[in-house]
Order: C-alpha cells, then sequence, then structure tokens
C-alpha cells in the first residue's frame, strides 16, 4: 500500500466529501500506473477545473452514460498496444453507475473486460443537488422524492448493484465504506490484481446531500455499516467468500437515521416510526443473510 | 477542374462496397475497431470482424459493443490512449451516438467512422437518404460523401491522414449511400497494404493517456475558457479545408485516382446551369449532363464531397458565372422546407457580389429512385428559372399528391 495520495490536495470537494475520500483510498489501493476513468459527476467537476487538475495519474471523462464503455475502449487499446500492466479503473457515481451508465457498464462487464468499476454510492444525484437515484434507500427524502404530507420520501428500496454485478459472472465483487479505508485500500488491489471485470460498490455519505456535520462523515459510514444497513462483503466467482461481522457493535437503524436531515421526517411525521420499523427490517434481514 | 482518374484496369476486381470499405480500414491498420450491427452497415463490420477472426488485421482488438452509443464511446477510450480507432454506423446508431460526436470532437480525438446513409424514423425506413448525417453536421466532425465505391475505399485512407494531422485533430465521418453503393458489387481497384502504409503513417497522437506522463483528458472548463476550446475546434476545421485538398492530391500522386478535394466539377467552365449534390446521385447527374450536353444544353455539375468543412470558397469560385444554380438535397430541414446543402449554399452567397439564382429540391426521401427523368425534369425547371425568375425557391420532388 502506497501511503502518497495520487489525488492532490486543493481540489474543490465540500468540506467532508465522500468522493474525495473514496478516490483517494482507490488510488492507494491501484498504485500509480493505472488509468482512470471518470462520468459527469461530483469527483469530475471537483477534481478538473481547467486549467486545474488533482490527478497525478491519467484521467479521462467523456460523459455521464459511457464510463464503462470508455474503461472497455482503453482496456482493448492497451491490449492492441502491447501496453500491459497499466491498471484500468472507472470511477463514478451511484447515478452514473446505476441509473444512466447501467448498460455500458453491463456491456462491459458481459464482454469481460480487464478493469475494474469503483461505485461511490452517495445515494443520490449530488451534482446538481439531491435528487433522488437508484442508489436512495428507503425513507430518504431528496428533492424529487421529498417528504411531504401524503409521502414519506422515497418509497423504493435501493437497488441491489452488486448483486447485479455478480449476475454477469464477475470474478470479484465487494462492498467497501469510507468508516474502513484499509478494508477499501485492499479491495480495491485485489480486484485491480484479479484478471478481468471487477466490480467495489464504496458506501460513501455525502455530508451535504444527507444533512449531516462536515466532521461527521467517517462516523455516518460507520453507523451505516454497524446497523446491518451496509454490509462489508466480498463475494469471488459468484460465492460470498468473506464478511465483516459486526456483532456485539450493532446499533438500531434508529441511530443511524437519526444523524442524517434526510429522515428527519421520520421522526415528526405521524407514522413515522412504522417507517423506520420499515428500515429495521432492511437492516434485520441484511444481519441474517450475510450472517453479520 | 478534377484532375484525370488513372485507374489500373489491371488491378481492378468486382466486390461489394462493404468489402471495399473494410479492406479499405483493414490496411490503414486500424488498433480497435468498436461498432454494432445495423443496417445497411452490417456488412462493413461482419467483413472486419472476419478479418479479424482471420489474423489479418495484426494488433487490432475488436469490441463487440451493446451499442451504438458505446461504439463510440469505446473508441474515445481507445483513442485517447494513442490507438488508431474506427467504426461503422448508419440512421438511428448514428442518432444515438448524437451526444458521443460532439465529445469526441470536442477531446480532439480523430476517429473515423463510415457512415451507411440511411433514412431516420418515423416512419422506420432502411432506405437510403442523407438526413442521418446532416443531422449530426454541428457536432463537430468532418464529413465526406462518396459517389462510388472506389471513392469510399480511397476516401477511408484519405480520412485518417486528414483527421490525425496536428493541425486538424478532428474526426470524420465518410459517408456512402446505404444499399446504393454499400451492397453494390462494381469494379475498383482495391487499396493495397503497401502503398497504404506509404501514404498513411503511423498514429502517433502529441498527447496520450499514459501513466508514465499523466494528463487530464475531459476537463470541466467553466464560462472563463469554454469559448476557446469552441474557437479552436473551428479553427482546426477551417485548417482542415487545406489539408481534404492536399491529401487528395497526395493520394493521386501515389494510387493516380482522385475523386476531387472539397469538390470536384463536371462540365462546369461554360456551364448556365450547375447542379450541385452528393453521394452516388452524381452519377446519375452526370450521365444526364453527357446526354443533354449532345443536344448544347450547357450544363455543369458541382460535387460537393466536404459538407464539414463547408467548402464556401471553392463553391463560390465554381457557380460564379452560372445563370442558375440547382441544390439536390436527400435531407430536409423540418420547418425550413429545404435541404442543407441549399440552405448553406445560399447563406455562403449572401453578402457577396455573386447574384445568381439558387433553386433546391428534395429528392429520393427514404431511398426513392432518382430516374433520370427526374434529374431531366429538374433541369427544365431552372431553364424556366433562367428565362423568368424563381418561382418556387425549394420544394420536394416525385411528390405522390395521392398520398398526402
Amino acid at each position: 500500500m502506497k501511503s502518497i495520495s495520487l489525488l492532490a490536495p486543493g481540489h474543490r470537494g465540500c468540506a467532508g466529501c465522500c468522493d474525495a475520500m473514496a478516490a483517494k483510498f482507490t488510488l492507494m489501493g491501484a498504485g500509480e500506473d493505472c488509468i482512470v476513468v471518470s462520468p459527469t459527476g461530483c469527483l469530475e467537476v471537483m477534481t478538473t477545473p481547467y486549467p486545474e487538475t488533482s490527478w497525478d495519474v491519467p484521467w479521462i471523462h467523456s460523459l455521464f452514460e459511457n464510463a464503462g464503455a470508455v474503461a472497455s475502449g482503453i482496456e482493448a487499446a492497451l491490449r492492441a498496444l502491447g501496453k500491459q500492466g497499466t491498471k484500468v479503473i472507472a470511477m463514478g457515481g451511484d447515478g452514473a453507475t446505476m441509473d444512466i451508465g447501467l448498460q455500458a457498464l453491463s456491456g462491459a462487464f458481459e464482454r469481460g473486460h480487464n478493469f475494474t468499476y469503483v461505485c461511490i454510492d452517495n445515494e443520490a444525484y449530488m451534482n446538481t443537488g439531491v435528487q433522488r437515484s437508484a442508489g436512495t434507500p428507503y425513507g430518504a427524502s431528496t428533492t424529487t422524492s421529498p417528504a411531504g404530507k401524503v409521502s414519506f420520501g422515497n418509497p423504493r428500496l435501493k437497488k441491489n448493484m452488486p448483486a447485479i454485478m455478480v449476475a454477469h459472472g464477475s470474478p470479484y465483487v465487494a462492498t467497501t465504506s469510507l468508516a474502513y479505508p484499509k478494508d477499501m485500500i485492499a479491495k480495491v488491489k485485489k480486484a485491480t490484481e484479479i484478471e478481468g471485470p471487477t466490480y467495489i460498490h464504496c458506501h460513501a455519505p455525502c455530508t451535504t446531500g444527507w444533512g449531516f456535520d462536515t466532521s461527521k462523515t467517517v462516523e455516518v459510514a460507520r453507523m451505516a455499516v454497524q446497523t446491518g444497513l451496509w454490509p462489508l462483503y466480498e463475494v469471488e466467482d459468484g460465492k460470498v467468500t468473506k464478511v465483516r461481522k459486526i456483532g456485539a457493535n450493532k446499533k438500531p437503524v434508529e441511530e443511524y437515521l437519526k444523524m442524517q436531515r434526510r429522515f428527519k421526517h421520520l421522526f415528526t411525521m405521524e407514522g413515522g416510526a412504522d417507517e423506520v420499523a420499515k428500515i429495521q427490517a432492511i437492516a434485520d434481514k441484511n444481519i441474517e443473510e450475510f450472517g453479520l | 477542374m478534377a484532375r484525370e482518374t488513372k485507374m489500373d484496369k489491371q488491378k481492378m476486381v468486382v466486390v461489394e462496397g462493404s468489402y471495399a470499405v473494410a479492406n479499405a480500414v483493414r490496411v490503414c491498420r486500424p488498433n480497435v475497431i468498436s461498432a454494432y450491427p445495423i443496417t445497411p452497415q452490417t456488412h462493413i463490420v461482419e467483413e472486419l470482424s472476419k478479418f479479424i477472426a482471420d489474423g489479418e488485421i495484426p494488433n487490432c482488438e475488436y469490441i463487440n459493443v451493446e451499442s451504438e452509443f458505446s461504439a463510440l464511446s469505446a473508441l474515445i477510450g481507445s483513442s485517447a490512449v494513442g490507438a488508431r480507432s474506427y467504426s461503422a454506423t448508419t440512421s438511428q446508431g448514428l442518432e444515438l451516438m448524437h451526444e458521443v460526436l460532439f465529445n469526441v470532437a470536442g477531446m480532439r480525438l480523430p476517429i473515423v467512422m463510415t457512415v451507411a446513409n440511411r433514412a431516420v424514423s418515423a416512419p422506420i425506413n432502411i432506405w437510403n437518404d442523407h438526413q442521418d448525417s446532416i443531422s449530426q453536421r454541428d457536432t463537430g466532425w468532418i464529413q465526406l460523401y462518396a459517389e462510388n465505391i472506389q471513392e469510399i475505399s480511397d476516401m477511408t485512407a484519405q480520412a485518417f491522414k486528414i483527421s490525425e494531422d496536428r493541425d486538424v485533430m478532428m474526426p470524420c465521418m465518410t459517408c456512402m449511400d446505404g444499399f446504393i453503393l454499400s451492397h453494390v458489387y462494381e469494379p475498383l481497384v482495391l487499396l493495397e497494404q503497401e502503398i497504404t502504409d506509404e501514404f498513411l503513417p503511423p498514429f502517433r497522437p502529441e498527447r496520450i493517456l499514459d501513466s508514465k506522463n499523466p494528463l487530464t483528458f475531459g476537463a470541466f472548463a467553466d464560462p472563463n475558457f469554454y469559448t476557446e476550446f469552441r474557437y479552436q475546434q473551428e479553427r482546426a476545421m477551417q485548417n482542415s479545408l487545406k489539408k481534404i485538398e492536399d491529401t487528395a492530391n497526395e493520394f493521386y500522386d501515389m494510387f493516380g485516382r482522385h475523386f476531387g478535394g472539397l469538390i470536384d466539377e463536371y462540365c462546369t467552365e461554360d456551364a448556365d446551369i450547375i447542379i450541385m449534390a452528393m453521394g452516388s446521385i452524381i452519377g446519375t447527374i452526370k450521365d444526364v449532363i453527357d446526354r443533354l450536353r449532345e443536344k448544347n444544353v450547357k450544363i455543369g455539375l458541382l460535387k460537393v464531397r466536404a459538407f464539414r468543412p463547408f467548402p464556401a470558397q471553392a463553391i463560390m469560385n465554381v457557380i460564379r458565372d452560372a445563370k442558375v444554380v440547382v441544390v439536390l438535397d436527400k435531407n430536409i430541414s423540418l420547418g425550413m422546407n429545404a435541404g442543407a446543402l441549399f440552405i448553406e449554399t445560399k447563406s455562403v452567397l449572401y453578402n457577396t457580389d455573386i447574384d445568381v439564382p439558387v433553386i433546391g429540391y428534395m429528392i429520393g426521401q427514404g431511398g426513392r429512385d432518382i430516374p433520370m427523368s427526374t434529374i431531366e425534369k429538374i433541369i427544365s425547371d431552372a431553364e424556366e428559372v433562367m428565362r423568368s425568375g424563381i418561382k418556387v425557391e425549394s420544394q420536394f420532388t416525385d411528390l405522390k399528391e395521392e398520398l398526402v
């Protein structure tokens, strides 16, 4: 593991920004011989305001929905040009990964390109405000799934993206959290060393979008893991091979939800307790399924 | 006036247009080909896939993408790491690429793509017109239109050379009429490897994605910088005007074939009536001209080979002394009741001292056949304009009134 950061300080991320941390940990895991593709999103905008750049590795942004395809082209070209050894990494937000970019990502994984895709999941479209994405959890209030007189916010569960990537036959899929950097760095390293399309899904709390103090990013991230809402696991060749146990550290979801403005309505609206119970059930199901 | 074309009849073979294109791509030594099948482009990518399967294109990867959007997106990645990159598409596929087309041009990636021109839906129609590529005219791609399969073959090698020039670095669409050229068998001289290697040097871009020298591609530019990027794109387009001419001449010197640079001319020197058009209809028009010239009708042809960049000066030089100009368009800009070539031609004449009447016809929409009799009818209209001025500026031809 390299301790130097290949993402230079002085980028334009918010204080407590999850993207900056996720990108830094990813590069620490991948090392400097890599090429990074980013779709449109916070990470792209905050790190590359022309004529400045925060990237100490070759980096390319094309569009919102094509990172999987651009990475495919890079990987194929490196092979054609005989430039083996350089790792290819795509790093995008939940919207670019789970919604608009899913087709290109699916195509790339089905074709078996040798690259690693890192989803920085801050659970909404943060670059244009805070709009609902397929990564937005049940009950979260966003500007396009607002809590209101007859709404408890987002009515749908998060899309199970890691399972979708496992279903593509990926040799390695892992979930990570910003609260566990060593775990994330090790998983990225492992993913980039495995031949074939590998996938890392990083849970990344957004101080602006979720509504918590800028000093609390890591604490909020840790709480998601400790409640069971964000299980940390690895899947190799379709089988769960490693799970991070929470055991005695287990916390009720209420503690996690209360840390964030986007769930505030669940504690003020009539019937909110039932909604909190539904979210607890989601966590309990994870705990049972993964033996957390 | 166009140079005489020396065609080596000894070397001629009869192949399908799509094969001619695929062969031309092969000898240009691409490193990455990425395409999605769509009629009538499919035969091109099938032939290329076969070449790859037979090991006939060394150091080349073929990516079987899941859509045209990804086909061109993959080439963004490959071109940015320094791979010569090629795709082919048509119609709906080209429209699906629309957003990526801008991106390729904005990042100055010299990708070459064959467009087997086809109508766009609705109603769905697989036959030829130029609506698909004309709809992409503002995306920053050089657009060249071929008259026959010899030209589309030769144009393929020229396109890489033009696009990859350091003063240009803009992508290029080589356009061939779907079915009419893509599926026709004609005699031609296939591009040979050895002489193409001499004509087209290896792709060595100045700036690539390389971990030994990290660069940022596709940064975010605020209002302080965006205008200058757009200005430089336009300047590169203007640079390509000369490069297209020079490349056609260099090609002629090495291969002995010349189909025009930005434009080509046929019987224009003393012509009262000049017909302007693009693509395969040029052959029909030449036949009509031959027939009418025997009857002493002073008629000539201006073949527009480059639609982007628009060869304004070259066009003005040719039509300056004509008495009427007729523009044929296999496309329409809806709401303008006119085709794009007509609109652009008129626009370059305004604010000049050239005062020639210009009339336009929208022809061959969705693959409707354009017989010689249609061209003759249009020419008799033009003669009427010479006598008594313009009555109808722009119109559809061969419209079945009973159906509308």
